[in-house]
């Protein structure tokens, strides 16, 4: 049996390895090349990037650029740099994060452990929610935040993203307690635990994959919208917008090294989620997932 | 009135009842098993005297108290699940003093109750560690340390040696045997292995599609059993139920049934009552201990019948002989000593104990007698 599964088992002879090794790094490389081009063209100075080659390595290194982005750079009218929208973004981001993914928690705790009649339909009309797009919503949301008088404000775009985001949050909690054991409720349930102490203390202790999930799928999402910042952002505008502002103004000259900077700063935040919780992120998804 | 009292208890899900008017009262110290096969019941009753589940009809009640509607953690039970249900981030210690906590139970007293118990259970070496990292045994020590520490007034076991090996499963049943002899503490434990149920228990309820079909002793529950069902669900090998018709000879009520080879042969009756039954077809019910080699009849018996039969297949096995012979059409068993010389195809004189044998009306399967 041994001699027939290796000979036909894949090949891994060292010519294939270097094949295969050679091909994975043309695409790394492929993939890490605009990042290349934004990190290069970041440092030089503009002239270098109007004058030549986009690709070269700057030949005078300079940081003014991104001192510029941060905090003096044009955005609409005033030249307050990015600073002040990503502060907004900062005050957005986080506690929408943290609400949407405690609500999602809780209804999932709830869906599974506490089920109701008719518990199959309000998930699955949450889950319709997933599915809704900004576009649809953005009328009927703008009447709502005015009515709450919230319009304009960070609190009002707090409340649109928890909105939006507790029916992914809900479905990957409810997932993933689907097959959490109900013994251990029942058990803590005749120790005497009530419906937030079980929570706190035998279901929150093990959700621990699930909610890196949910925290970097909120995250990036909150932070990468563009459209619910723009239409009710007024005057606490997030980062997306303040890019938009600097790289799409239509006077002056334009400062390529500024907007390149500009761009890794917004993107920043959403990468180091990533690194920090990423290998954690597959592992949750898959144990969101499947099982339910 | 018992010390858990389970009144006219009835449980609906819908229009479906799945248990029907149940009436079984506990006496304090009491261990009783409820036995049955799966969907009989068992759990359900087991998870409404814990309160996990709604009662739709009738009343239980612990030391006089009803409980109907009370939540599970007001009622002083503790409960060890089939999957032991230890919280996997707490450590073992943690996990067997959740419910005082939660009860409010000052930390000294906790631990003092913990050290107790962990002593009792011989786990006091295994409370920094968590559950993930202890053995299905040691598992299933902590979560009847869990029960214990809460001194509750009635334990409920559910299924909790199920999810053992064989070897273990039989030195924890000797252990929760040992642990009753010592705390004298009221029991209610669900099975669906009748021999945990005849080893442990102080009285057996046996349940089959939500009716409690017999409740009684072990003794009871084995040698009269109320019902067919009941017969062959206890007992292994189950008990031979052998199609016969009560014959009289000399006024003599007498079982006739036929051989492997067609002919008629009798076994006269203990118990003159069936005298009734003449001419009347009925099943009897022998154990297969009560057929035996003639050297091996139990000498205490006042009524050994001889029966002579063709050996169908011998299964030695070890300590027993089982031989399989043809009796009323059926297969039936009996159980020999391990070196009686018995050997397939051939005719051999058996010794039935009729003092032992039971005879159950076809029609209603209730048991005419004893």
């Amino acid at each position: 049996m041994a001699a027939v599964t290796q000979d036909t088992a894949v090949s891994t002879g060292r010519v294939t390895r270097a094949f295969i090794y050679l091909l994975l790094l043309l695409f790394a490389l492929f993939y890490l090349l605009p990042l290349y081009v934004m990190g290069v063209n970041s440092v030089k100075p503009l002239e270098e990037i109007t004058g030549g080659n986009m690709m070269a390595l700057p030949q005078v290194w300079t940081l003014d650029p991104w001192r510029s982005a941060w905090s003096t750079a044009q955005i609409g009218v005033e030249p307050t740099g990015l600073k002040p929208y990503f502060l907004n973004s900062i005050l957005m981001v986080v506690p929408a994060v943290a609400i949407s993914t405690i609500v999602g928690a809780l209804n999932g705790y709830v869906l599974t452990k506490w089920r109701f009649r008719g518990d199959t339909w309000v998930f699955g009309l949450m889950l319709f929610s997933c599915f809704i797009p900004f576009q649809i919503v953005l009328i009927p949301m703008a009447v709502v935040l005015g009515k709450l008088g919230l319009a304009g404000s960070v609190p009002g775009l707090i409340l649109v993203h928890v909105v939006y985001g507790i029916g992914f949050t809900t479905l990957y909690f409810r997932n993933y307690y689907a097959a959490f054991p109900t013994e251990l409720v029942r058990a803590a349930q005749i120790d005497g635990a009530g419906f937030f102490q079980i929570f706190w203390r035998i279901l929150l202790p093990v959700s621990g994959p699930i909610a890196v999930v949910s925290v970097i799928w909120q995250f990036t999402n909150i932070w990468n919208d563009f459209l619910f910042g723009a239409s009710f952002g007024g005057t606490s505008q997030p980062m997306t917008v303040a890019l938009n502002n600097l790289v799409q103004s239509s006077t002056g000259v334009k400062e390529y090294n500024v907007h390149f900077a500009g761009a890794i700063l917004a993107a920043l935040p959403t990468l180091v989620v990533y690194i920090v919780a990423g290998r954690y992120f597959v592992r949750g998804l898959m144990a969101g997932s499947v099982k339910g | 009135m018992g010390f858990l009292d389970i009144r006219n208890v009835t449980k609906s899900y819908g229009n479906v009842e799945v248990l029907h008017r149940v009436d079984i009262a506990v006496e304090e110290g009491e261990f009783l098993v409820l036995v049955g096969p799966s969907g009989c019941g068992k759990s359900t009753l087991l998870n409404m005297i814990a309160g996990l589940e709604g009662i739709t009809g009738g009343e239980i009640a612990i030391k006089g108290r009803v409980v109907n509607g009370v939540h599970p953690s007001k009622r002083n039970i503790a409960m060890v699940f089939q999957s032991y249900a230890l919280y996997p981030n707490m450590t073992v210690g943690q996990n067997m003093t959740f419910g005082l906590e939660m009860h409010g139970v000052p930390k000294p007293e906790r631990e003092r109750a913990l050290a107790d118990v962990a002593k009792l259970l011989q786990i006091d070496h295994l409370l920094d560690r968590k559950p993930g990292q202890l053995s299905g045994g040691q598992r299933q020590r902590v979560a009847m340390g869990r029960a214990l520490v809460r001194n509750p007034d009635v334990f409920l076991f559910d299924e909790p040696l199920s999810n053992l090996d064989a070897k273990l499963r039989v030195d924890m049943r000797t252990e929760i045997k040992k642990l009753h002899q010592k705390l004298k503490t009221t029991i209610v434990y669900v099975t669906h292995d009748q021999i945990e149920a005849m080893t442990l228990s102080t009285r057996i309820a046996v349940m089959n599609k939500g009716y409690v079909q017999q409740l009684g002793t072990p003794k009871e529950i084995y040698d009269t059993p109320a019902n067919l069902f009941v017969a062959t669900f206890m007992g292994s090998p189950a008990m031979n139920i052998i199609p016969a018709k009560v014959v009289l000879r000399d006024g003599v009520p007498h079982a006739a049934v036929t051989d492997a080879d067609g002919a008629e042969r009798v076994l006269r009756f203990s118990q003159p009552s069936l005298t009734a039954w003449e001419g009347k077809d009925i099943h009897l019910g022998i154990r297969p201990e009560a057929i035996t080699d003639p050297e091996g009849a139990d000498r205490k018996s006042g009524n050994i019948q001889s029966l002579s039969n063709r050996v169908t297949v011998t299964e030695p096995a070890g300590s027993d002989t089982f031989v399989t012979m043809t009796l009323g059409g059926r297969d039936a068993i009996a159980r020999m000593r391990a070196d009686a010389s018995v050997a397939a195809g051939q005719s051999y004189d058996f010794a039935v104990n009729m003092d032992k044998a039971v005879a159950f009306d076809p029609a209603t399967e209730a048991r005419i007698l004893p």
